[in-house]
C-alpha cells in the first residue's frame, strides 16, 4: 500500500446556495508533486482553504500522514505540517527576509535569539533545497520570484512537509517560472509533498506526478500525469471540447490610427515608468505588448486611455493629440471611439458594489441615450444590459445582480461587451483573460479577432505569451519602460520574446539555461 | 464564495436587524432604569405618552424629527461619495446664520412667500459654503475631512459668538440675540395652517419645515439613485479608480457632494430660525449635527431609513424630556444615556446579530 501524505474523504462545503465542494475525495502520494486543475470557481481555492484551516468542511474527513486530523485554523494546519504559499504574498514588505520568516514565531520578547536561530535554519534550508535568498535583504526590494521563495522558506521554516502553492506562476516571468519548477523538483527530492494549484496545463505536464481535475465543486478525474495530455485535461476541466488554436485569417493592416511618439509617463511617485517609447497601431491590426508585469505596461495603458497625464511626447488618435498639458481625458477619448478594457477589472473596470446594469453604462452614463430631464432611464439601461449579456453570454443573465457576484470570466465579458458595443475604432485592452477560465478565454479571443477583422485597431497588453502569440499581428516587447524589441507575429516564439523581455533587467536568467518551456 | 459574506434576505438586513438593535438598546436602557430604581415599563409608558400621547407632544416630536432628517441626509450624501461628514453641527449653525442675515435685512421689504423661499436658498447656500471648504481641502489638498469638518464646527461656533455679541446683538440688550424678526418672515406653524382649514391642533413648534425635510429626502433619493450625478457620486464613493476610468473627476464630484450635504444641514436653520426662534440666537443647532451621524447610520444612508431613524430620535428627544419632567430620579442626562445606547447598538454594534441571523437562515435553508 502506498503512503499518502493527504487523504481527503468526501469533503463537502456549502456557502449559502452554492455548493463549493461536493464529496471531494483526494489522495496525495507522499513525496510527490500533485497538480489540481479546474476552472475559476471550480472549488480549488475552497478546498485548499479547508486544508489550511480558513474554512471548516461541512462533512467529510481529512487524514494527514495517515492520521485523521481536525484543522480548525491555520495554526492547526501548520502543526500538522501543512504550509501554504498564497497567490497574493503574505509578506511585510518593509521587513527583511529574516524578519518575515520569523513572523509569527518570534519566541521570546527579544528578537536576537530567534533571529540567530532563524539565520542558521535559513542557511540550512537554502543549501538543502537550493533556495538562495539574502536573509538581510528588504523584501519589498526583491523581485517577485525571490519574494515567492521567501514565502516558500517561511512555510518550510515552520516545518511544512506538505506545501500547497496556489497559482504560483501567475506573476512570474517564463524564466522565473522555470526556476520555481526546479525548486519544486528539489523539494520533492527532499521528501516534501507538493500540491500545485494552477490553470496552466503546461506546468502541470512539466512537473507533476499526478493530477486531479475539479469541475463545479466536484472531482471529475484523478490521473497520472504521464498518461494524460493537455487536451484531455482541458476537456475535463470545461466539460466539452475546447479550441485552443484559433483561426486567424490574414488581414491587410490599414492606415495607422494610433501613433505614439517619444512618450514618457511618470507614476504617482514621480518615477519614470515609460521611457520615450514610439510605436503605432493600424486599423485592422492587433499589436501585442509583451513583457513581465510591472515594466511600464500599466502606466502606458493609463496614459493611452487618458487616465494618466503624459510627461513628454505625444499620443495621436487621428486628429486627437494628447501631449503634456492637454486636458484630454477618458471621456473625450471614449467619445472619439477609443474603448478601453483595463487590466484590473475589480479595481478599475467595474464598480463591483453596483449592479451589472449600472456597470453596463459606466463611462457612457452621461450620454443623452440614458438621460432624460436629468434622470437616468433605468428601464432602458437594464434592457441595454440584458442585450449585452445575451450577446456576450454573460451568466447569470441578471442585470440587477451586483457585479461583484459574477465570476471573473463573466465580469470580463460584461466589460468587453460594454466597450465593444459602440463599435470603437481603437480598443486598448489589458490582460483580457487574467483569471478567466478556459471557456471564456476562447470567447474573448474570438471577440477580439472579430473586431480586428472588421477593421478595428487593437493594442493588447498581456503577460501571457501564449495569448500574445495567438492574437497579435505584430508584437512589441517592453522592459523597464523601454521598447526592447518589435517582431512580426510570424517570426516570434516564446524563446526570443522571453529574451527581449529580460533585455536590460538583471534577473536571475543568466544562471539557468533559457529553455523554451 | 469569498469571505464570509452570508447573504441575508433583504428584509432582514434593512428591517429585522435595525429593529433588533433598537430593542437591545431599549433593553439596556431598561437595565439602567432598574439600577436607579425606576420601573422601566412605567418609564416607557411616560416616554411614549410624551412623544405621541397628546398633540403638543407629538408636535414637538415631529419638530425634532425635522432637524434630524436634515442632518441625517447631510451625513448620508457625503457618505455616498466616500466622505465622513462630521460637520453637520457647523453647517446647520451657519445655515441658520444665512436665514438670520437675510431676514434681518429684508424681513419687512419682501412679501412673505418670496422671503421664505429665499430663506431656504440662503440656508442652503450658507450651509453648502461651510461644507465646500473642507470638501475642497479634502479633494484637492488631501486634508482629512473628519479633521477639517470638526474644526469647522468650532470655527462656526466662535464665529457665531463673535457675530452675536459684537455685530448682530439687539441694541440695548444684554443677551446675545438679534431683534425679533418680522412675522412676515416666519415659517407658518402647522397648528396655524390646520386651524386655517378648520382642524384644531394644540400649538407646538412644528412648522412647515417638515414638508421641506420630506422634500429634501425625496430630492436626495432622486439625486443619489436616479440621476447621472448620483451615479457619479456613488461611483466615486465605491471605487475612485473606476471613476477616473469612466471619465469622472473624483475631486470635483466630492466637492459637489459635500456642498449638497452642507446645504441639507443648513436647512436646520430654516426650521429653527424662520420656524421657531424667530430671531438669531446662540446654540440653536446644538446636538443635531452629531445626532445626524447616528440617524444616517441607523437609516443605512437611505432617505426612507433616515426618516424612520429621525422619527426614533425625535421620540427619544421629546419623550425623554417628558420623562425627565415627570420622574424625579430621571434627569436629562439619563435621556442622553438612552440616546447613547441607541447610537451604540445601532451604529457601533450595527452587525452584532448578523452572524447569528446568518446562521439561523443558513440552517433554515439547509
Amino acid at each position: 500500500m502506498t503512503d499518502y501524505a493527504l487523504e481527503l474523504d468526501r469533503v463537502s462545503k456549502r456557502f449559502g446556495a452554492v455548493q463549493a465542494n461536493k464529496d471531494v475525495s483526494l489522495n496525495v502520494v507522499k513525496g510527490s508533486i500533485h497538480g489540481i486543475v479546474g476552472e475559476n470557481g471550480a472549488g480549488k481555492s475552497t478546498l485548499m482553504s479547508i486544508l489550511y484551516g480558513f474554512y471548516q468542511a461541512d462533512s467529510g474527513s481529512i487524514k494527514v500522514f495517515g492520521k485523521t486530523t481536525d484543522i480548525p485554523n491555520s495554526h492547526a494546519a501548520i502543526a500538522a505540517g501543512i504550509g501554504m504559499v498564497h497567490q497574493h504574498f503574505m509578506l511585510v514588505e518593509p521587513f527583511t527576509v529574516l524578519e518575515n520568516v520569523i513572523l509569527g514565531n518570534e519566541g521570546s520578547a527579544l528578537l536576537t535569539h530567534s533571529q540567530a536561530k532563524a539565520r542558521k535554519v535559513l542557511q540550512d534550508l537554502s543549501s538543502d533545497y537550493n533556495l538562495k535568498v539574502d536573509p538581510d535583504a528588504v523584501v519589498g526590494d526583491l523581485p517577485v520570484g525571490l519574494q515567492q521563495r521567501v514565502e516558500i522558506l517561511k512555510a518550510l521554516y515552520k516545518g511544512a512537509r506538505i506545501l500547497i502553492l496556489d497559482e504560483p506562476t501567475g506573476v512570474l516571468t517564463p524564466q522565473e517560472t522555470d526556476d520555481l519548477l526546479q525548486i519544486l523538483e528539489g523539494l520533492k527530492e527532499q521528501g516534501v509533498t507538493v500540491l500545485l494549484i494552477t490553470h496552466k496545463l503546461k506546468e502541470i505536464m512539466a512537473v507533476t506526478d499526478n493530477v486531479s481535475v475539479m469541475r463545479h465543486g466536484e472531482m471529475v478525474a484523478h490521473l497520472s500525469t504521464e498518461d494524460t495530455s493537455p487536451e484531455e485535461l482541458a476537456e475535463l476541466m470545461v466539460g466539452r471540447k475546447v479550441v485552443t488554436q484559433l483561426e486567424k485569417p490574414s488581414n491587410e493592416a490599414g492606415e495607422p490610427v494610433l501613433t505614439v511618439e517619444g512618450l514618457s509617463v511618470v507614476d504617482s511617485q514621480n518615477v519614470e515608468r515609460v521611457k520615450k517609447v514610439s510605436f503605432s497601431v493600424a486599423a485592422g491590426e492587433i499589436v501585442g505588448v509583451a513583457g513581465v508585469s510591472g515594466n511600464g505596461q500599466t502606466e502606458l495603458m493609463e496614459a493611452l486611455s487618458g487616465m494618466r497625464p503624459v510627461d513628454a511626447g505625444t499620443i495621436s488618435y487621428g486628429n486627437l493629440k494628447i501631449s503634456p498639458g492637454t486636458s484630454i481625458g477618458p471621456d473625450d477619448l471614449r467619445h472619439a471611439g477609443i474603448a478601453h478594457v483595463p487590466e484590473d477589472r475589480h479595481r478599475v473596470g467595474l464598480v463591483t458594489a453596483m449592479s451589472a446594469s449600472e456597470n453596463s453604462i459606466l463611462g457612457y452614463h452621461r450620454d443623452d441615450t440614458w438621460n432624460q430631464q436629468g434622470l437616468l432611464k433605468p428601464a432602458l439601461v437594464e434592457k441595454h444590459c440584458a442585450g449585452l449579456m445575451a450577446g456576450f453570454d454573460v451568466r447569470p443573465q441578471d442585470p440587477k445582480l451586483k457585479s461583484a457576484n459574477f465570476s471573473g470570466g463573466n465580469q470580463q465579458k460584461l466589460i468587453l461587451a460594454r466597450e465593444l458595443d459602440c463599435e470603437p475604432k481603437v480598443l486598448l485592452v489589458g490582460q483580457p483573460t487574467r483569471g478567466v477560465d478556459i471557456g471564456a478565454i476562447e470567447f474573448i479571443h474570438t471577440q477580439l479577432l472579430k473586431m480586428r477583422n472588421r477593421g478595428g485597431a487593437i493594442l493588447l497588453i498581456s503577460v501571457e505569451l501564449d495569448e500574445i502569440l495567438a492574437l497579435s499581428d505584430r508584437i512589441i516587447v517592453m522592459c523597464d519602460g523601454c521598447i526592447t524589441g518589435e517582431v512580426s507575429a510570424k517570426d516570434a516564439d516564446e524563446r526570443t520574446l522571453g529574451l527581449m523581455m529580460s533585455a536590460t533587467s538583471d534577473s536571475s536568467s543568466t544562471s539557468t539555461e533559457e529553455q523554451a518551456e | 464564495m469569498k469571505g464570509l459574506d452570508h447573504a441575508l434576505p433583504r428584509w432582514v438586513n434593512i428591517g429585522l436587524l435595525p429593529l433588533l438593535n433598537v430593542l437591545t438598546a431599549l433593553a439596556a436602557s431598561a437595565l439602567v432604569f432598574l439600577l436607579i430604581d425606576v420601573n422601566p415599563l412605567e418609564a416607557a409608558e411616560i416616554l411614549l405618552y410624551g412623544a405621541f400621547g397628546y398633540q403638543e407632544g407629538f408636535g414637538f416630536t415631529l419638530y425634532y424629527t425635522t432637524n434630524f432628517i436634515f442632518t441625517g441626509l447631510a451625513v448620508a450624501i457625503a457618505f455616498h461619495v466616500g466622505l465622513f461628514n462630521i460637520g453637520g453641527e457647523g453647517q446647520a449653525y451657519i445655515g441658520g446664520l444665512g436665514v438670520g442675515l437675510l431676514c434681518l435685512a429684508l424681513d419687512t421689504t419682501l412679501p412673505g412667500p418670496v422671503l421664505l423661499l429665499l430663506c431656504v436658498v440662503s440656508a442652503g447656500l450658507f450651509g453648502a459654503a461651510w461644507a465646500f471648504i473642507p470638501g475642497w481641502l479634502q479633494a484637492y489638498r488631501g486634508s482629512h475631512i473628519v479633521i477639517t469638518t470638526i474644526m469647522f464646527n468650532f470655527i462656526a461656533s466662535s464665529l457665531m459668538v463673535y457675530l452675536m455679541v459684537n455685530v448682530l446683538r439687539e441694541p440695548g440688550q444684554m443677551t446675545p440675540q438679534s431683534r425679533l424678526l418680522d412675522e412676515n418672515s416666519w415659517m407658518p406653524f402647522v397648528h396655524n395652517v390646520l386651524a386655517g382649514i378648520g382642524i384644531e391642533f394644540e400649538s407646538s413648534p412644528l412648522n412647515l419645515s417638515i414638508i421641506l425635510a420630506l422634500l429634501c429626502a425625496l430630492f436626495t433619493w432622486l439625486l443619489i439613485w436616479k440621476t447621472k450625478w448620483g451615479f457619479e457620486i456613488r461611483t466615486v464613493g465605491f471605487n475612485r479608480d473606476a471613476a477616473v476610468y469612466a471619465g469622472i473627476k473624483p475631486a470635483y464630484v466630492m466637492v459637489l457632494a459635500m456642498a449638497i450635504a452642507g446645504a441639507m444641514a443648513g436647512m436646520v436653520g430654516v426650521n429653527e430660525i424662520a420656524g421657531v426662534q424667530h430671531r438669531l440666537i446662540l446654540d440653536f443647532h446644538y446636538g443635531y449635527g452629531f445626532a445626524g451621524i447616528a440617524v444616517a447610520l441607523m437609516g443605512r444612508n437611505h432617505p426612507v431609513g433616515i426618516i424612520l431613524a429621525a422619527l426614533l430620535f425625535g421620540v427619544l428627544y421629546q419623550g425623554g424630556a417628558e420623562l425627565a419632567f415627570e420622574m424625579s430620579n430621571i434627569n436629562r442626562d439619563i435621556v442622553v444615556v438612552m440616546q447613547g445606547l441607541v447610537i451604540l447598538f445601532c451604529g457601533a454594534l450595527e452587525f452584532l446579530y448578523k452572524p447569528l441571523l446568518a446562521k439561523f437562515f443558513r440552517e433554515k435553508a439547509a
